[in-house]
């Protein structure tokens, strides 16, 4: 068992023919993930490594009965792109697209309002089941199957925490990169409710970083979880008012800080991590203390 | 990306909020000509980048042109320090010469994006003049809030809303919803991420007027907005950080340490800057390499390193995903064949690509220092800064 995305889920790749994109669909289709159709506007009819190419996401999704979009465009048409799936009523929209402008997110997480789509991302790894799926950029070796669901604003970290864990042999259920933009389809408390959700996800880590109230809320959730949390918060050492790269990532007031998040994660029951080194450790730790290793 | 108060005033200006009166002058004869033109007494502020310049003596009142003069000669070419800014301070190259208002009532307007609820937000206090997150701190409930639906934008209504909590009924409230719609379109249809009136003043013949005016833009959406682009200020700007960009480094943020630190991903960079400290060191820069595919970037990124005479080791930290290893590793050995490079440098790489990289670090002869995992690269940096003096 996992979350969002199994042996079973069909993919779509929005930019399949672009440079990233057909790169992402060879390594996607490499690790197994049922990937069913592309879609490039104008080069409907032809195929991608055997792939059919649609001119819609519309016309795609009819055709194939793909459930899930994998969107690999620049930034200026990824808005566009994520409406297009949610409008063919793709159910789970995953888009990894780094530098849309805070505006057309504004806009476009107003559209998803109410809707049946779940978007996750944008600026985000995207989701992987190890051994089952992966929808995203992360690099497939260093996942392995398991009971540890992982949910990270980072991309990098994901992979970083979860090399660490395979070390250990502590396998994951399924990898959830959120997004590090201001505004994400899915938030770190929606990716907690998932796994407590998930019966065979016997514990989370949670790697969140500075700036805005997204741990806070999380941490809010955690409290009547019972499932062993372990958490990291990224950016301690960064100084206010600077934006570290991500556009979310800067301290503007006292919710941003790193100290502020650890504080509400560890009162909700979380296991905070101090160092990204000792996540893995940490985690085994956490797991033999409950019994679940 | 930010702009001075003179370039968001002339901005607000064109969307209707009134501001007051003004002119921009290089040279004390300029700011003394601004005064004449302007006639009556003024106020010659510091244009820089930084908030409280009143605190550090960057904002002077005068009454006569002459006293208008002396009050640039001050100010322009003085290293302006206050609390926004570090020891250093800021370099003054022009003053914002205007006409001195009466003020009878101080408040707050801003609007900006607030990620909790995902939308574009107005905020407005009766307590202006002061920080907000002090007014936020002291007493929240002076704090008004309004979260606008984009799909039908900023409505009248709340604009009354907002307008009748800091008391500007009667024939204020039509100014005032106005000026709050007003700052709306600007903030949307120019990609803003902040645009803040403090304070927004009530004057002594009863008129509302943006006094103070800063606005912040999206980097992400400058792309399609060339004349906010056109509006930037590298003076302003830290000179390395310039130097980064224009070599297509878009996050490099310097920092005051001496471990240089080369990372693919924002919040990885970030985790091992933490590493860093809690090995008992200081980073001397946040740099996202971002997705690398080709060698130059990795080049590129020594350049600006290395140009930081304060950085005394660096530590490369890459997991690749969307980013590759081995061109990493290539464009190591390349800064080390291009440049003269005499200080330590730290090697961790793992993901996309790994045993290609380590292949080609291996055979390159080159004496970097291989670390397997983030906290033994984070203390091999440390040592090798510690050893090559500080």
């Amino acid at each position: 068992m996992s979350v969002l995305v199994d042996q079973s889920t069909r993919v779509i790749i929005q930019g399949i023919t672009g440079r990233e994109g057909s790169l992402q669909a060879r390594l996607c289709i490499e690790y197994g993930t049922k990937v069913v159709a592309g879609v490039t506007p104008g080069r409907g009819g032809e195929s991608f490594e055997g792939v059919p190419i649609f001119n819609t996401v519309r016309e795609a999704a009819r055709e194939t009965n793909a459930d899930c979009s994998f969107i690999v465009v620049p930034p200026p048409f990824a808005a566009d792109a994520i409406l297009e799936a949610a409008h063919a009523d793709i159910p789970l929209v995953i888009c990894i697209t780094e530098g849309i402008p805070t505006m057309d997110m504004v806009g476009v997480k107003r559209a998803l309002q109410g809707g049946d789509s779940r978007l996750i991302g944008p600026n985000c790894p995207g989701v992987i089941t190890p051994g089952e799926c992966r929808v995203g950029i992360m690099p497939g070796d260093v996942f392995s199957a398991g009971a540890v669901g992982v949910v990270s604003r980072s991309g990098t970290l994901v992979y970083e925490a979860v090399a660490q864990l395979t070390n250990r042999g502590i396998g994951q259920s399924t990898c959830i990169g959120v997004g590090g933009d201001p505004i994400i389809g899915t938030t770190q408390r929606e990716a907690l409710e998932l796994f407590d959700k998930d019966t065979e996800t016997a514990a989370v880590v949670l790697i969140g970083e500075i700036g805005g109230s997204a741990e806070q809320e999380a941490a809010d959730y955690l409290r009547g979880m019972s499932k062993p949390v372990i958490a990291f918060i990224a950016g301690a050492t960064a100084p206010p008012g600077r934006r570290m790269g991500h556009a979310g990532a800067i301290i503007a007031g006292d919710t941003g800080t790193a100290r502020a998040k650890q504080e509400a994660l560890s009162a909700a029951g979380a296991v905070i991590c101090e160092s990204p080194a000792e996540i893995g450790a940490t985690t085994e730790r956490v797991l033999k203390d409950a019994g679940l290793i | 990306m930010k702009i001075h108060e003179f370039q968001a005033k002339k901005l607000l200006a064109e969307y209707g909020v009134p501001v007051p009166p003004g002119r921009v002058a290089a040279t004390p004869e300029q700011a003394r000509e601004a005064a004449q033109e302007l006639g009556g007494p003024v106020v010659v502020k510091a244009q820089v980048h930084a908030g409280g310049r009143g605190k550090g003596g960057g904002i002077k009142t005068a009454a006569t042109p002459e006293e208008a003069e002396q009050a640039a000669t001050q100010i322009l070419g003085m290293r302006l320090v206050t609390p926004q800014t570090d020891a250093e301070g800021k370099l003054v190259h022009r003053v914002l010469v205007e006409e001195q208002t009466a003020v009878e009532r101080e408040l707050y307007l801003s609007v900006l994006v607030d990620s909790a609820s995902s939308r574009t937000t107005m905020i407005a206090s009766a307590a202006g003049g002061v920080e907000i997150e002090q007014v936020a701190a002291e007493q929240p409930e002076a704090i008004h809030r309004v979260a606008i639906d984009p799909a039908v934008g900023f409505q009248p209504h709340e604009g009354r809303e907002l307008a009748f909590a800091l008391d500007l009924g009667g024939d204020l409230l039509r100014p005032a919803v106005g000026l709050m719609t007003a700052l709306y379109r600007c903030f949307t249809e120019k990609d803003c991420s902040l645009v803040e009136i403090n304070p927004l003043v009530v004057t002594g013949d009863g008129r509302l007027l943006a006094l103070d005016a800063k606005i912040t833009f999206d980097d992400n959406a400058l792309f399609r907005r060339e004349e906010i682009a056109a509006m930037r200020d590298t003076d302003e700007e830290d000179p390395l950080e310039v130097q980064a960009q224009e070599l297509g480094i878009s996050n490099y943020v310097k920092l005051d340490g001496n471990i240089g630190c080369v990372v693919n991903g924002a919040g990885l960079a970030m985790a091992t800057m933490d590493s860093i400290k809690l090995a008992g060191g200081e980073p001397a820069n946040f740099l996202d390499i971002g997705t690398v595919n080709d060698v130059s970037r990795v080049v590129s990124a020594f350049r600006i390193l290395t140009a930081d005479p304060s950085v005394k080791a660096v530590l490369i930290n890459i997991f690749g995903g969307m980013a590759r290893v081995d061109i990493i590793a290539e464009g190591v050995v390349a800064a080390h064949r291009e440049m003269d490079i005499r200080i330590p440098v730290v090697v961790r790489l793992a993901g996309t690509n790994v045993e290609e990289g380590e292949r080609i670090l291996g055979e390159s002869g080159l004496s970097v220092i291989r670390a397997d995992d983030l906290g033994e690269a984070a203390s091999k940096a440390v040592e090798a800064a510690g050893k090559n003096g500080t």
